[in-house]
């Protein structure tokens, strides 16, 4: 414990309060029921656009749905989003950047020139054309970023391999006569991993917003599912009278990004990765 | 000393402390020098003996990590006390500083006339014109070939040899009487090394400039300078004319030093590395701080700093052992 | 290489740009679910019509000779006829380009006027009390949803003060540029936070870097230092940046301008999408592309005028 203790205390701040926040998103995400005040759907006829008040600390929409609670049940959709998003694209990421750093050759050539070709369509803009060729919806919405995703991090991980290549210890593994295989996973592996996973918060970050603007334009999530951009759509119309319904979850958006954001800062000081 | 004239560059008691994430580096520990007019001072010692960081110190360059106590006196004015603005006209106006990595000193993205005539604008009343002219003469005199089609040049177009003539061409633009010249050499090819040596010396000898050669290659104190200091862990720990100091040594680092140089001083001495590291600046120390590497060390020197006494005629050093080094006089 | 060498290349390098660009949006397009022909006429379509459809699009092809057409097609600005307009996808999007383009173009002038003077604040005070503020409130700005920001401006000051139309696109630049200024703020907003974050890291990387003790050492003036050799070392660097974010501000572009309701090509692109629209989705995607490749090529261009090091 004592190490924990030692290491807590070294931590920077930034990686502190990423973890709280992340920390405390997470009990909304995973338990939404223990802390929610309300049923997130519940219609209440007799509650409709209550500015935040005692009982509705941020409010209720114009169905009378506590705000509160759909926006602490939506944390359940957007942490998913978080992860779901960006997962595929690590890993493929991660096994494509570790072969062609370092086999190079021809499949680094390819390589090269997608990374060109993809990095020329705006990534939101590639990712709608191909939910409108999928259809709207969450997991159509997965495969739309993930088709596109994993190119940032081979990029980066291809980065990384390059230069662990050249190194002496690798070298030394080769001329040893260690297996390929080997090399690749016990040696190359855990050192290239840092900055991919310091990337993996921020794009985490970015998955967020990325699925929130998405659910808000009728692309991703979609109604009556709670999700922070779905529930911003839904109270833009009423944002004059009612700015409660939109602030909240849009606040929740913005501690979500600073969360991963700090805890992704905290992380690169840690572990020393320069960005 | 008594038959020098009066030193126009004169430090005395130079102390710098950085903070550092792992406490307090004392990085210059009482660091006396004095200069003449005219003078060429080589101040050796190995890497980490503060030689750059004096050096820095003398002009306020240090970063903000870094506190400098005591006195730089340049013509009686103290450098470290007076303010920015009255030292700044000092800089490059009369006392200017060299670099080592000319490509790192020079600005990558401006063409080396610029770099020179923004000096001239500082320090001079010449106009464009005159500033232009200058600056020809100037990259001229460092013996850049084709001047006046260089001057649009920027630095990764020059060679390493010549990036270090432009960057004296730089540091001499406006004349100054004193050259401080950080390892100027170091980054270079032996022969060029050679040949940017006997530029500096010349052109200290033209110009009547004064200089002080930081350096950890005793070889170029021996081929340039005529008076020598000796740095280890922060402090001078010998001074005196290059000739006596090499031959003479009245130090017992300095003679270990020139033993272990292949060409020093003492001739045809077999090749003796010094055995162990410098020590740590992070913490006091007592006593010679090259006690636990001397071969000469005897009971009082790990206990009590020896102080810095005359060993001959202009030559002084801080050591214990100064009489014992010419007989080799090992301590049993 | 010499820079005219360099400079040709990289023209060059374009048309295969374009030529892959032109594969991915076709090879996209034949992905669509079920067949275009019947997407674009309807189910209830004779069979005569369809075959016709069929034929003038050139369906009964091959791949090869499909794509050839598309390519022909494409350099002669014909992407077919806009399901939703009825009118040939070109002239929709002929209206629309300049309004995406203004957008984002002040848009970018916005985020460099804010990004730019405060990087070096915050560079300058590194970790004293400006950076921290400046930091924490840009950190906010990069975590905020563009359609966020920009609900909240458009309610304060569209819909509360009233100081600025609630959407649309106006007629003379003075119009224009006041149905644009709130659209603008919110596009510049994360942006201007991700140049204020790189400048004020390449600020300090450059305060630190050698030559500005040499030219301290030189006894230049800190106003020389700072506009000479720190800016300039540091703006190099922003280029980059700025031609890199090209595609994520026109991505940024499509919520903005579906937020206020902006008449531009990001709007098109998500209408289109509900409108099923396709010819229109696919001359959307790729015309993006385009643009955002000749962003990069214009930021190239700048970079090798700008950096004498481009030139190796």
């Amino acid at each position: 414990m004592t190490a924990v203790a030692l290491a807590w205390r070294r931590a920077p701040v930034s990686l502190v309060a990423g973890v709280v926040i992340l920390a405390a998103l997470a009990v909304c995400a995973l338990a939404p029921g223990l802390i929610a005040p309300y049923d997130p759907l519940a219609f209440d006829y007799g509650a409709l656009l209550q500015p935040p008040s005692a009982p509705h600390p941020f409010g209720t929409d114009q169905f009378g749905r506590d705000i509160l609670s759909r926006t602490i049940a939506a944390a359940t959709v957007d942490l998913q989003i978080a992860i779901f998003a960006t997962l595929g694209p690590l890993v493929i990421g991660a096994i494509v950047g570790l072969l062609v750093g370092y086999y190079g050759g021809l499949a680094d050539a390819v390589f090269g020139r997608l990374v060109d070709l993809v990095v020329t369509f705006p990534f939101l803009v590639l990712v709608i054309a191909i939910v409108a060729v999928l259809g709207p919806g969450l997991s159509n919405m997965y495969i739309a970023i993930g088709v596109v995703g994993w190119v940032f991090y081979a990029r980066l991980m291809r980065a990384e391999v390059m230069v662990l290549r050249g190194q002496d210890y690798v070298s030394a593994a080769k001329v040893l006569g260690y297996p390929e295989r080997r090399i690749l996973l016990r040696h190359i592996l855990p050192n290239a991993a840092r900055p991919i996973l310091v990337y993996w918060m921020t794009d985490m970050a970015l998955a967020i917003l990325l699925g929130s603007s998405l659910g808000y334009l009728g692309l991703g999530a979609q109604p009556p599912t709670a999700e922070w951009g779905v529930l911003i759509a839904d109270g833009k119309n009423f944002f004059s009278q009612a700015w409660w319904i939109t602030v909240f979850p849009g606040a929740a958006i913005v501690l979500c990004g600073m969360g991963f954001s700090l805890f992704g800062d905290g992380l690169a000081d840690l572990m020393d990765v320069r960005r | 000393m008594t038959e020098r004239p009066q030193p126009i560059l004169e430090v005395r008691d130079l102390r710098v402390r950085f903070a550092t994430s792992r406490g307090e580096v004392r990085a210059v520990d009482g660091v006396n020098l004095a200069l003449a007019p005219g003078d060429t001072l080589g101040l050796v010692g190995e890497s980490g003996s503060g030689k750059s960081v004096t050096l820095r110190a003398i002009l306020r360059l240090l970063r903000s990590n870094a506190t400098t106590t005591g006195e730089a006196r340049w013509r009686g004015q103290d450098l470290l006390a007076m303010p920015e603005k009255r030292l700044r006209a000092l800089r490059g106006r009369e006392i200017a500083m060299i670099f080592q990595e000319p490509m790192s000193a020079l600005n990558p993205v401006i063409p080396i006339g610029v770099q020179i005539a923004e000096s001239l604008q500082a320090h001079t009343a010449l106009d464009a014109a005159g500033r232009r002219r200058r600056a020809i003469e100037l990259l001229d005199l460092v013996g850049i070939p084709s001047a006046a089609q260089r001057l649009a040049g920027y630095p990764h177009e020059f060679s390493g040899g010549m990036r270090q003539r432009a960057m004296i061409a730089i540091a001499l633009a406006a004349e100054p009487k004193l050259l401080l010249a950080d390892e100027p050499t170091t980054a270079l090819d032996v022969t060029i090394q050679d040949q940017i040596l006997k530029l500096l010396l010349r052109l200290s000898r033209e110009l009547g400039m004064a200089m002080v050669l930081v350096t950890h290659d005793l070889g170029v104190v021996a081929e340039t300078c005529e008076r020598v200091s000796v740095m280890y862990a922060g402090r001078v720990v010998e001074t005196g004319p290059v000739d006596r100091v090499f031959t003479a040594p009245g130090h017992a680092y300095t003679d270990a030093l020139l033993r272990s140089m292949p060409h020093g001083g003492v001739a045809r001495a077999p090749l003796r590395p010094i055995p162990g590291l410098p020590p740590r600046l992070d913490r006091p120390l007592q006593g010679c701080p090259f006690t636990p590497r001397c071969a000469y060390a005897e009971g009082r020197c790990g206990a009590e700093a020896p102080p810095f006494a005359p060993v001959a005629p202009g030559q002084e050093a801080a050591c214990w052992a100064s009489d014992r080094l010419a007989r080799r006089e090992v301590p049993a | 290489m010499s820079k005219a060498g360099l400079i040709a290349a990289r023209l060059l390098q374009i048309v295969p740009t374009f030529l892959l660009i032109g594969v991915v949006v076709f090879v996209l397009a034949r992905l669509l679910p079920g067949d275009p022909v019947s997407a674009m006429l309807g189910d209830r379509a004779s069979d005569e019509a369809v075959n016709r459809l069929r034929q003038q699009m050139g369906l009964d092809r091959t791949i090869f000779e499909q794509f050839a057409i598309f390519l022909e097609n494409a350099v002669r600005g014909d992407f077919g006829t806009s399901i939703a307009f009825r009118v040939p996808v070109t002239s929709v999007i002929a209206e629309r380009l300049p309004v995406t383009l203004a957008l984002t173009g002040l848009a970018t002038l916005i985020a460099l006027g804010l990004a730019v003077p405060l990087a070096f604040v915050a560079g300058l005070n590194a970790n004293r009390w400006p950076d921290f503020l400046i930091r924490s409130v840009f950190q906010v700005g990069l975590s905020s949803p563009v359609f966020y920001v920009g609900l909240i401006l458009l309610t304060v000051f569209a819909a509360w003060f009233r100081w600025f139309p609630v959407g649309g696109y106006g007629e003379g630049v003075a119009d224009i540029l006041w149905h644009l200024l709130l659209p603008a703020v919110t596009l510049a907003l994360s942006f201007a936070a991700v140049i204020m974050r790189n400048l004020r890291a390449s600020v300090l990387e450059v305060l630190n870097a050698e030559f500005v003790d040499f030219a301290r050492a030189k006894g230049l003036s800190r106003r020389v230092i700072l506009t000479r050799h720190v800016l300039r070392n540091a703006l190099i660097s922003t280029v980059t940046l700025v031609g890199l974010h090209a595609g994520s501000l026109l991505g940024g572009a499509v919520i903005t301008e579906s937020v206020f309701a902006v008449p531009g090509m990001g709007r098109l692109m998500v209408d289109s999408i509900f409108a099923r629209d396709y010819p229109m989705i696919q001359a959307l995607t790729l015309i993006l592309a385009v643009v955002v490749s000749l962003a990069f090529l214009v930021t190239d261009l700048v970079q090798m005028a700008l950096d004498p090091r481009v030139a190796r």
